[in-house]
């Protein structure tokens, strides 16, 4: 606990049990505050939440045995953003260990695949050190989960504890942040000569609290930028330089820029399937820059030119410095921009609305927009609206936009709705949900309610999970199988239910104020917006396709 | 080059070289943390990427907080810069080399057990000679016989001792040293 501190922890997310008595008994005197989950896959995800609403270390506690495996899902989430964590948890005594003892499990070993790193504490006196490692590790280089198991013999005996100060032994773990300044030469080099650059943003410059930076490099001179769906907010979205998110479902004109661009400079991404579509057909006529903290990223699945391996906040302004000493010609850059205000005019982001009274998904997150005035943490699920609230809500900062990428965990959004408020008390904390997503982790309204978290959840009902119905719709013959909610639960009572205040609105007309209305209410508010059932998500490059063969 | 000056990148000129499949067996000496669980991280980092191991050897090395572990894993099928940078992400992972072929000792050991009736006896006895192999268990049917060298001239003594009548095979894997240079 004391180690704890020691890190600044001011508040953890968990559930009590068995094989983590003795840590509860701690936390019982401890002078920070515990938030008490409803399932430990709800702490988990508070605990993310948290840390990518602060850019700080989001902390979870869970037992052993079964409260240790319904942590796996927020730790394999958590290894996939990036996401700075460190999860704590019981184990049986060190003499039940292996004997198939009361809720016991190898968490160390089932969670080897998706952690940065793990410790099994095997003497009490190791646990300072392991904490403070934990810590070290979870938030430098390239951030990620990391699992502290604890036997709960070990957690019982008192220890001393000496403050340590040093930077923990680990001979191994040496993160490169400077970045080679002759690849960065060469890359300033390699821009000044690009005529048509894009720069192509990701989660990195968020976690490396680099927005500021990519600003200064995207400004240099008149670079057009995309980022992807974790690297939103990294640029802002009212900027005229901006192309909008790029993938699955961004805009034409980001997936046309890409498949046109002569150069392109990754900053913090990872060229994932969802960005690169048909790998052998991306962007075909372009050089690479790619800076990334994670070496392994480089050349994992699109080869770089001008492979950067630093901290996008300490490379970004020597490669500034290094572009404008070369004095390139802005102008060079006006046939390029012609072709992309071309796309831009021609394929606007657009919907068809309602002729009647119907809320369509994508007004409603316009709504959305209004009501929380473009400045609210939006965190969602995963599903269309994830993708609408990406195309429609104009993030213009960072860490406003939480939600989960890589792994693409259903249930995320409220859970993490709790912990980006915990982090963050004074900001506007808005759960986009699906009702797909929602009732995965709804039992997390009664953990808002008893902690007097306001958070306020907007639900995108359309009684399907919507995504996977378009999928079946428009690839699978719309043979629709399992994707009907059916008799969902009366949303607006539920919320009642837990103790919330729920609501209801199913005109257009009426979605803003029944927004604002919930805004203004105090306490957790569940907003029941019932919007078209079977609308689609566009534009959309169909999977394995390449970006020029966007649909929609 | 220098900053500031007018030379240009030419982009056409650029070259991406990493990724790229070697089409050779690689050697990889790594020194690890000597902890619980490390063997376990690099077989499960292996198998969770989709990368074949085809031999391994783990030991203690002079020092006893670090162990070695000599693998070898086939550059034809996986680009070897990603299977590298993959394992030094493992916290416990201090120290990866990729061996030079050229400069570095590599040796196996191997046992045959070989049906060696009096007729062909002599036969294979002779074979064990030339390859500087040793006899070490013998019985009225067969020989165990002990080969140190290469893959490559174990490779070749199991090819000579086969047609006799194989019975049992068991090989360490690699272990590799530097070669020192020659000056030193």
């Amino acid at each position: 606990m004391e180690a704890l501190k020691a890190e600044g922890v001011e508040h953890i997310f968990g559930i009590p049990g068995g094989a983590n008595l003795p840590i509860y008994d701690a936390v019982h005197d401890a002078d920070l505050t515990h938030i008490q989950a409803r399932h430990e896959q709800g702490a988990g995800h508070m605990a993310e939440g948290y840390a990518k609403a602060s850019g700080r270390v989001g902390v979870a506690f869970a037992t052993s045995g079964p409260g240790a495996t319904n942590l796996v899902t927020p730790i394999a989430d958590a290894i996939m953003d990036s996401v700075p964590t460190v999860f704590i948890t019981g184990q049986v005594r060190t003499e039940l260990i292996g004997t198939d003892g009361f809720q016991e499990a190898d968490v160390n070993g089932i969670t080897m695949p998706i952690v940065k790193h793990s410790f099994m504490v095997q003497d009490p006196r190791q646990i300072p050190d392991n904490i403070h490692a934990a810590f070290h590790l979870a938030s430098t280089g390239r951030p990620g989960p990391v699992l502290v198991d604890v036997p709960q013999d070990l957690s019982r005996a008192d220890i001393d504890y000496e403050p340590i100060t040093d930077t923990p032994n680990l001979p191994g773990y040496k993160p490169s942040t400077e970045g080679n300044i002759k690849q960065i030469r060469i890359a300033a080099k390699a821009l000044a000569n690009a005529q048509r650059p894009v720069i192509y943003a990701g989660g990195g410059v968020i976690n490396g609290n680099a927005s500021e930076e990519l600003r200064e490099l995207c400004l240099a001179d008149n670079f057009p930028v995309t980022c992807t769906l974790m690297g939103l907010g990294g640029f802002p979205a009212s900027h005229e330089q901006w192309l909008g998110m790029l993938g699955m479902h961004g805009t034409r004109t980001a997936n046309y820029a890409m498949d046109n661009a002569d150069l392109i400079v990754n900053v913090g991404a990872r060229f994932d399937d969802r960005i690169t579509g048909k790998l052998s057909e991306f962007a075909p006529r372009a050089k690479f820059v790619h800076i990334d903290i994670d070496p392994a990223e480089i050349s994992k699945n699109v080869p770089a030119h001008i492979p950067i391996v630093g901290d996008v906040k300490e490379v970004l302004p020597k490669l500034v410095k290094e572009y404008r000493a070369s004095q390139a010609d802005r102008s060079r850059l006006d046939p390029w921009w012609e072709r992309i205000r071309a796309w831009q005019k021609e394929y606007p982001l657009t919907y068809e609305d309602s002729a009647d009274s119907e809320i369509k998904p994508q007004r409603m997150v316009q709504a959305m927009f209004a009501a929380t005035e473009g400045d609210a943490i939006i965190t969602s699920d995963v599903g269309q609206h994830q993708m609408w609230a990406a195309q429609y809500y104009g993030f213009d900062k960072p860490r406003r936009w939480i939600n989960s990428g890589g792994l693409g965990t259903m249930g995320f959004g409220l859970p993490s709705a709790i912990g980006a408020k915990v982090a963050k008390p004074d900001d506007t904390v808005v759960c986009l949900a699906g009702d797909g997503s929602l009732i995965m982790t709804c039992q997390e309204l009664a953990t808002a309610v008893r902690h007097e978290i306001p958070v306020k959840v907007f639900l995108m009902n359309n009684g399907y999970f919507g995504m996977v119905r378009q999928w079946q719709e428009l690839f699978w013959d719309g043979r629709y199988s399992s994707v009907e909610m059916g008799p969902s639960p009366d949303w607006p009572k539920l919320a009642e239910a837990f103790g919330a205040r729920g609501m209801m609105v199913d005109d257009k007309d009426e979605v803003e104020g029944a927004m604002r209305d919930a805004l203004a209410t105090e306490g957790p508010v569940l907003l029941d917006v019932r919007v078209t059932k079977e609308e689609n998500c566009y534009p959309m490059i169909p999977a394995g396709s390449a970006a020029r063969d966007m649909v929609g | 080059m220098e900053a500031g000056t007018p030379d240009l990148i030419k982009l056409d000129d650029l070259d991406a070289a990493a990724g790229a499949l070697t089409g050779r067996k690689h050697l990889l000496s790594i020194l690890v943390e000597n902890r619980p669980g490390v063997l376990a991280r690099i077989a499960g980092l292996f198998s969770r990427r989709g990368f074949n191991i085809d031999t391994l050897a783990v030991g203690p090395t002079e020092d006893p907080e670090i162990s070695r572990i000599t693998l070898t894993v086939d550059g034809a099928v996986h680009p070897i810069d990603q299977v590298t940078k993959q394992l030094h992400k493992l916290v416990n992972v201090i120290k990866i080399r990729d061996m030079e072929p050229g400069e570095t000792i590599a040796r196996e050991m191997a046992l045959f057990k070989v049906s060696a009736p009096i007729e062909s006896r002599a036969e294979i006895m002779q074979f064990a000679e030339i390859f500087r192999a040793k006899i070490v268990d013998v019985s009225r049917r067969s020989l165990t016989i002990e080969v140190t060298g290469s893959a490559d001239k174990i490779e070749a003594f199991e090819r000579m001792i086969r047609p006799h009548g194989l019975i049992e095979m068991v090989r360490t894997g690699e272990i590799a040293i530097a070669r020192s240079k020659s000056d030193a």
